[in-house]
């Protein structure tokens, strides 16, 4: 008894200094605020479209992917590609095209190729703020009601995908009555 | 002469050199110095979201300089600190509070170190009582197989100094 009292405080500090290395590892990025809550109200500008408008409500009606992107953002250029092939399988993606120059955006998308259905262009970051985004490229996960099920912080690729969207997203479906 | 400009000039040019250096340099107009003051410390209180280890305050981020925006203008809008600090949390969570809030999930991060400092206190307790109880070390008395054994080991020990 009085011998295990007496390694007690070494196991304590052997306990804590694992629990601290562990965590030097994890993942840096801070859960969303906004996850179960409505896509923040918005009317912004659809890139490349004059004058026309894209609000919230247009987000509602099918399950869809918000990616925030940039071309002053290098992740952005990585990730790319890899919605490029979303899009080919059917995802519905919407881009967000944050504090950006909108003939560099659009120049972009003619380069490299336009996954997104829709492109709307926050200009000054406050839809941004209302998101919460930290920086660019973030992707966010909204059900059919509209409403944020997920946010994703950096560079979306096949890993990503696949172990995290794709569960969510067969959860999605079971919530709805059934697989489509 | 020549050598009094090119002193002057020298100088002149020190001071014109020596910015002074402050973090995150905005040029807002305030009402009054209390709404400047709250604008201060709010960013002082307000972690940037992006740079983990800088206020927003400090920080020369984007992100940061569009969030002191926002402080600004819900000062200018007449909001109070706490509206303002419950937009920030509702949007970047808890992580923007330098200072996290009381509940739940926080309450071991404001209890703990007192629960800690308890648990020293009962130990330290616990060890003066014992040792007090104790009182001072008792010489206990040999046994006689021990005392025959000690002058075995002295023997010995007698045996071999006089030998070498």
């Amino acid at each position: 008894m009085k011998r295990l009292l007496m390694v007690l405080p070494l196991i304590l500090v052997l306990a804590l200094g694992a629990l601290f290395y562990g965590s030097l590892g994890r993942d840096e990025s801070i859960p969303s605020a906004l996850i179960s809550k409505p896509f923040p109200a918005f009317e912004l500008p659809v890139l490349g479209q004059d004058g026309e408008m894209m609000t919230e409500k247009d987000l509602q009606g099918q399950i869809s992917l918000v990616n925030v992107w940039a071309t002053w953002c290098p992740t952005c250029y990585v990730e790319h590609p890899y919605f490029m092939e979303l899009g080919k399988q059917g995802v519905v993606i919407f881009g967000m095209n944050y504090k950006d120059d909108e003939a560099k955006a659009e120049k972009w998308l003619a380069d490299l190729g336009d996954p997104y259905t829709t492109t709307f262009v926050d200009k000054v970051g406050r839809l941004g703020i209302d998101l919460g985004v930290r920086g660019a490229p973030e992707t966010f996960l909204v059900d059919d009601k509209g409403v944020i099920r997920y946010k994703h912080e950096g560079e979306l690729n096949e890993r990503v995908w696949k172990n995290t969207f794709q569960p969510l997203l067969a959860e999605l479906k079971v919530e709805h009555g059934g697989g489509q | 002469m020549r050598w009094l400009s090119s002193f002057l000039s020298a100088v002149a040019l020190t001071f014109m050199v020596a910015v002074p250096s402050q973090a995150a340099i905005d040029t807002w107009t305030f009402e009054n110095p209390e709404q400047q003051e709250r604008y201060y410390t709010l960013g002082k209180e307000l972690r940037c979201p992006k740079c983990d280890g800088q206020s927003i305050g400090d920080s020369n981020a984007p992100i940061a300089n569009d969030l002191r925006g926002v402080i600004y203008e819900k000062l200018q809008a007449g909001q109070t600190d706490e509206q303002i600090v419950d937009f920030m949390v509702d949007r970047y969570g808890e992580f923007v509070l330098y200072k996290p809030r009381m509940e739940g999930k926080t309450l071991w991060l404001w209890l703990g170190p007192f629960l800690f400092v308890l648990i020293g206190f009962v130990v330290l307790l616990v060890v003066i009582r014992r040792s007090r109880s104790t009182g001072p070390a008792v010489v206990t008395e040999l046994s006689d197989e021990e005392r025959e054994r000690l002058n075995q080991l002295l023997g010995k020990e007698h045996g071999r100094s006089k030998e070498s």
